[in-house]
């Protein structure tokens, strides 16, 4: 079912310049040239009966509920599947349009339950509405004859029940599979009077392809595909729209209630990026929200070792404030810092800062970031002028090749993948870098022309390859880097590019990617006309993550590939506000708007603005707050949303490192493995639970809206504000919509950015001011942010993790679809259901030399240390590397990475470790090192 | 701070100017990173173990070391 407050027009928008002129039932309509009769209909406000049509699905005219009239035309044409013509006239109502009508439906409802009472949606669904449209009271063919109503219930799908004694067989679902998901998981099974919608072959949809998006349950005109909440919870009386709190694609929902219960959570069809469509984790993973470990009352503890007392928020903030005080005043203004996380908002990232450099006095904020897209950001501001992706999600749907390095979509950014596979349904080509062999490779209707299964922690080497084809063989585009490069930069480039050590053959025993294949690859990425690179983490982890960012832009500016629509350099993002924690000032260089703490200028506006003198040299970062903690001289710490002991590289380090400290504060919503060595935890609110704004990965703004009250009693925003007092800084909004008032004030890109206008439009893309009140959708169109592009000099250098007889194999990290980064949130959801553990992955031929059998528990050493998991064995690898996720604590898996990091940011390099996996009979313990055994370090 | 890792650092950060042709740019591309980028206190750290000379260990790359003493 559709939101409850969902207007459906029947067919998808159509664009065009040529605008069309019809009458509808008297009424004048203009459509754009494509648009149905039905759409139009509806434009004018004018609602034709339907049942197998919805405007996110392209028509198909099966049910032929939607018949009109359309003078000077013979019979009764589906007005779902009759465009619009210029002059037509059309009638909606007639005799005999209400008799067919109520014939087509009265045999519908034959196999069907008439009542409403009876169904599951409270009489809501399309069905029920559509039998009232069309007058049916009574049905005059009885249920006792051949019928569909003793098939049994699906229920296998944690989240959803199939019912198909309720199905009209539409094929609606199948067609938002087909269509919308790119899943393809949903058949007709059997013929005629016996069809049936089934999942793959007779299956359960437990058992099927399916991915549990939701979309069939979303467009399943009846209550045959329902939410297993809604019908614990009953119908939804009201719903309100908000932005989804896990991933960078930032998809806008609409959180549907009932009281105070959310009874469901429905894609936005009007939002965007995602246009009505989701993934598992927004569409059902949101009970974690009301999880029994949600901590409810703020806690204190004076040494780490002794049990938490839970105590007032006044104490709490008490406590806090007065020892970051004690500390600051007997080691210094430096040795206290803030931490922010990518979950939280704009605003409550802007406060933290802010907290942190004018009320601590000092520049020591990070964010969780670093350990993820740090190299980003430097790396594109330091060519382009901005760092930040260049496109809009939807310019994907503009490109004519499709260039995935190290990113999994499917997986990790499931919806984008969505909007991706559509347009390589559509003939887009496909390239694909990767260390394993992702889904997107090869799948339904979906295959790659290149796969380039490289070695991990060589992309720099074969983007470097690809360029130097692109140059030697003369498919460089000269003008557009005249126009808009650095010409004395693209030069020195140029010359260092065509030398023969980074040609495909050079590097092909580096990277272990055939020169052929190089050479193809790159001349496809060339010609275009339209490519695009889309890129993750397996590019950012990496001691070159920022290299390998340059010389991606490198490659795109050589061959002309940015801005303008279908092309550009993506960063898909983790979490949904990796970006826009960025953006407001959570680097401890920078202030909001990528602005550095040194320019005088800059921080006159600051200090104007917050009434303090300001830090002009940047703060430490999350690594060197822990280097300095070791060391004594950084004491003090605010964590808001991060689980640094379990997300940061090397485990034992982040561990000792903590515990050297004398206040660690956590807020957060769950205690965690950071929290154990916390003095202080402040509960904080989910995502449903307060207001503000998320940024995802295409630089657009949606608002979060608070639909329940925090658990706790404050949002998070207001227990930085609380904090700040009490530490004696004044710091009051009475709405967060005051905080991003404050920071459009003081940041160009964010100028022209308040709640009104959010409200007004939904969301905005970034920069957005007198230049582009709207907006901007695509970046550097005409002329790159900096002025001049700049090629900088990419050289290849190997890591310094290197394999080894004691460590003869490439551990690489990455994620799956239905768990979230390390857990936190969808381990305590039903999502459990398909990944209860993190497992390793194996080739066939590594296994079978180690003696390793499927599901054998194994060991995993490196030279930092060792964790217990159960072995996968798989081709998706290549011999000689394996491969994990990082969902559990009990895997731990950040115990075995090590303290490797990207030269220009520091981001960890978390995707090569060089180990060794042998056959073991330990079992996993929890991997985080327990703070027991360092409780006497506390110098409490 | 461990003087291993500000040294490895440092080095990580001049393996990739050099590649700059032009010393004197390399040189001062590191000097400009590191202070765009480094606290204080670990710039402080840094030069005094610059300022023991080429041979101090854990060894400078000598175009960083060159680079560093230009911060003072
Ligand atoms: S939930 Fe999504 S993937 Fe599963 S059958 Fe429905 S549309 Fe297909
Ligand atoms: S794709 Fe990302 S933002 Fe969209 S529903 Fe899934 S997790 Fe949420
Ligand atoms: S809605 Fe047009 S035929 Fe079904």
């Amino acid at each position: 079912m559709l939101a409850i407050d969902d207007k459906d027009l029947g067919t998808p928008e159509r664009k065009s310049d040529k605008l069309i002129s019809l009458e509808v039932d008297g009424r004048t309509v203009e459509v754009p040239e494509g648009t149905s009769v039905m759409r139009a209909a509806a434009l004018a406000d004018i609602w034709i009966p339907k049942l197998c049509a919805s405007d996110l699905l392209e028509a198909f005219g099966s049910c032929r509920l939607c018949l009109v009239e359309i003078e000077g035309r013979n019979g009764l044409p589906a007005s779902c599947t009759t465009l619009a013509e210029p002059g037509m006239r059309v009638r909606t109502q007639s005799q005999r349009l209400t008799k067919l009508r109520r014939n087509v439906m009265e045999l519908y409802m034959s196999d069907h339950p008439l009542d409403p009472f009876e169904c599951k949606a409270g009489g809501k669904c399309e069905l029920h509405k559509m039998a009232q449209a069309v007058g049916l009271d009574h049905v005059r063919y009885s249920s006792s004859g051949r019928n569909h109503l003793t098939l049994p219930v699906d229920n296998s799908n944690p989240y959803f029940t199939f019912d198909p004694t309720r199905c009209i067989l539409c094929s609606r679902c199948i067609r938002a599979c087909d269509e919308r998901q790119g899943t393809y998981a949903l058949t007709i099974d059997g013929r005629g009077f016996n069809s049936v919608i089934s999942p793959g072959q007779h299956q359960h949809y437990s058992e099927s392809e399916c991915v549990s998006c939701g979309a069939c349950v979303q467009l399943c005109p009846t209550d045959a595909l329902m939410e297993k909440s809604v019908l614990e919870t009953g119908p939804a009386e009201r719903a309100v729209i908000t932005t989804c709190g896990y991933c960078g694609v930032g998809c806008s929902f609409k959180a549907e209630l009932r009281g105070d219960q959310v009874v469901r959570m429905v894609p936005n069809k009007n939002g965007l990026p995602n246009f009505g469509h989701s993934c598992v984790k927004g569409r059902f993973a949101w009970g974690y929200a009301t999880h029994p470990d949600r901590v409810r009352t703020p806690m204190i503890r004076k040494r780490i070792s002794d049990p938490w007392q839970e105590v007032s928020w006044e104490e709490a903030l008490r406590y806090a404030a007065s020892e970051l005080k004690r500390v600051q005043a007997k080691y210094g203004r430096g040795s206290i810092g803030g931490i922010t996380s990518s979950r939280c908002t704009n605003e409550e990232a802007y406060l933290v800062q802010k907290l942190v450099r004018a009320g601590f006095g000092n520049n020591n904020v990070d964010t969780c970031a670093r350990v993820c897209h740090s190299p980003t950001g430097y790396g594109l501001k330091a060519a382009l002028g901005t760092p930040a992706g260049t496109q809009d999600f939807d310019s994907v749907r503009a490109s004519d090749v499709i260039m995935v390095i190290g990113a999994n979509p499917t997986e990790g950014h499931p919806v984008f993948a969505s909007i991706m596979k559509r347009r390589l349904r559509e003939g887009a080509h496909l390239i694909v870098v990767d260390p394993r062999r992702i889904e997107l490779v090869r799948m339904p209707h979906v295959e790659a022309d290149y796969f380039l299964q490289l070695k991990p922690g060589t992309n720099v080497a074969l983007l470097n390859a690809m360029s130097h084809v692109v140059v030697t063989e003369g498919l460089a585009k000269e003008d557009f880097i005249r126009e808009r490069c650095d010409v004395r930069e693209y030069e020195m480039w140029r010359e260092f590019i065509v030398q023969k050590r980074n040609s495909p053959e050079s590097v092909e025993q580096t990277t272990g990617v055939p020169a052929e294949s190089i050479r193809g690859a790159a001349r496809l990425y060339a010609k275009g006309p339209n490519s695009a690179i889309y890129y993750g983490l397996g590019v950012t982890e990496h001691s070159q993550g920022t290299t390998a960012v340059l010389a991606m832009v490198n490659l795109a500016m050589v061959t002309g590939n940015l801005g303008r629509a279908g092309v550009g350099i993506n960063p898909l993002r983790g979490q949904n506000n990796v970006q826009g924690s960025n953006d407001v000032g959570s680097f401890p260089h920078e202030y909001t708007g990528y602005r550095h703490v040194s320019d005088p200028q800059v921080r006159a506006a600051f200090e104007r603005e917050w009434g303090v003198k300001l830090d002009p040299e940047p703060g430490l970062r999350i690594p060197n707050m822990f280097d300095a903690a070791l060391d004594g001289s950084f004491k003090g710490l605010y964590v808001e949303g991060e689980d640094i002991a379990q997300s940061d590289p090397n485990s034992q380090h982040v561990a000792e490192a903590l515990a050297a400290m004398e206040i660690v504060i956590v807020h957060d919503i769950f205690l965690n493995e950071t929290s154990k060595y916390a003095h202080v935890f402040l509960p904080g609110s989910s995502f449903l639970e307060k207001d503000g704004t998320f940024t995802n990965a295409e630089r657009r703004i949606s608002r979060v809206r608070k639909v329940l009250p925090p658990l706790a009693g404050m949002e998070d925003w207001e227990v930085t504000c609380a904090l700040a007092r009490a530490f004696g800084y004044p710091m009051n909004y009475s709405h967060p919509s005051e905080i991003m008032d404050e920071l459009a004030r003081l940041t160009p890109i964010f100028a022209g950015v308040s709640y009104g206008k959010l409200e007004r439009l939904g969301s905005v893309q970034w920069p957005c001011n007198d230049d582009a009140p709207d907006g901007t959708a695509v970046m550097h169109v005409g002329q790159f942010v900096r002025g001049k592009g700049r090629f900088m000099l990419t050289e290849y250098i190997p890591t310094e993790e290197r394999t080894s007889p004691r460590y003869p194999l490439i551990l690489t990290t990455g994620r799956v679809l239905t768990q979230y980064n390390v857990g936190t949130q969808t381990r305590r959801t039903k999502n459990v259901t398909w990944y209860a553990e993190d497992r390793l992955e194996i080739h066939p031929h590594d296994a079978e030399q180690r003696g390793i059998r499927d599901n054998d528990w194994v060991e995993v050493s490196s030279r930092a240390g060792s964790i217990v998991l159960r072995a996968e064995i798989t081709d998706r690898m290549q011999p000689g590397v394996v491969y994990t996720t990082f969902h559990y604590p009990e895997t731990g898996a950040n115990v075995v990475t090590t303290e490797n990091s990207d030269w220009a940011t520091n981001c960890p390099e978390y995707k090569v470790t060089a180990v060794q996996v042998l056959p073991t009979t330990r079992r996993p313990e929890r991997r985080v090192p327990e703070p027991a055994h360092h409780a006497e370090m506390s110098h409490q | 701070m461990d003087i291993h890792r500000l040294v490895k650092m440092a080095n990580d950060i001049g393996s990739f100017y050099e590649a700059l042709p032009d010393r004197s740019e390399a040189i001062s591309s590191i000097a400009t990173h590191l202070k765009n980028f480094w606290e204080p206190r670990m710039r402080r750290e840094i030069i005094e173990h610059a300022r023991q000379g080429a041979e101090a260990t854990p060894r400078l790359k000598e175009l960083v070391r060159e680079a560093i003493l230009t911060l003072e």
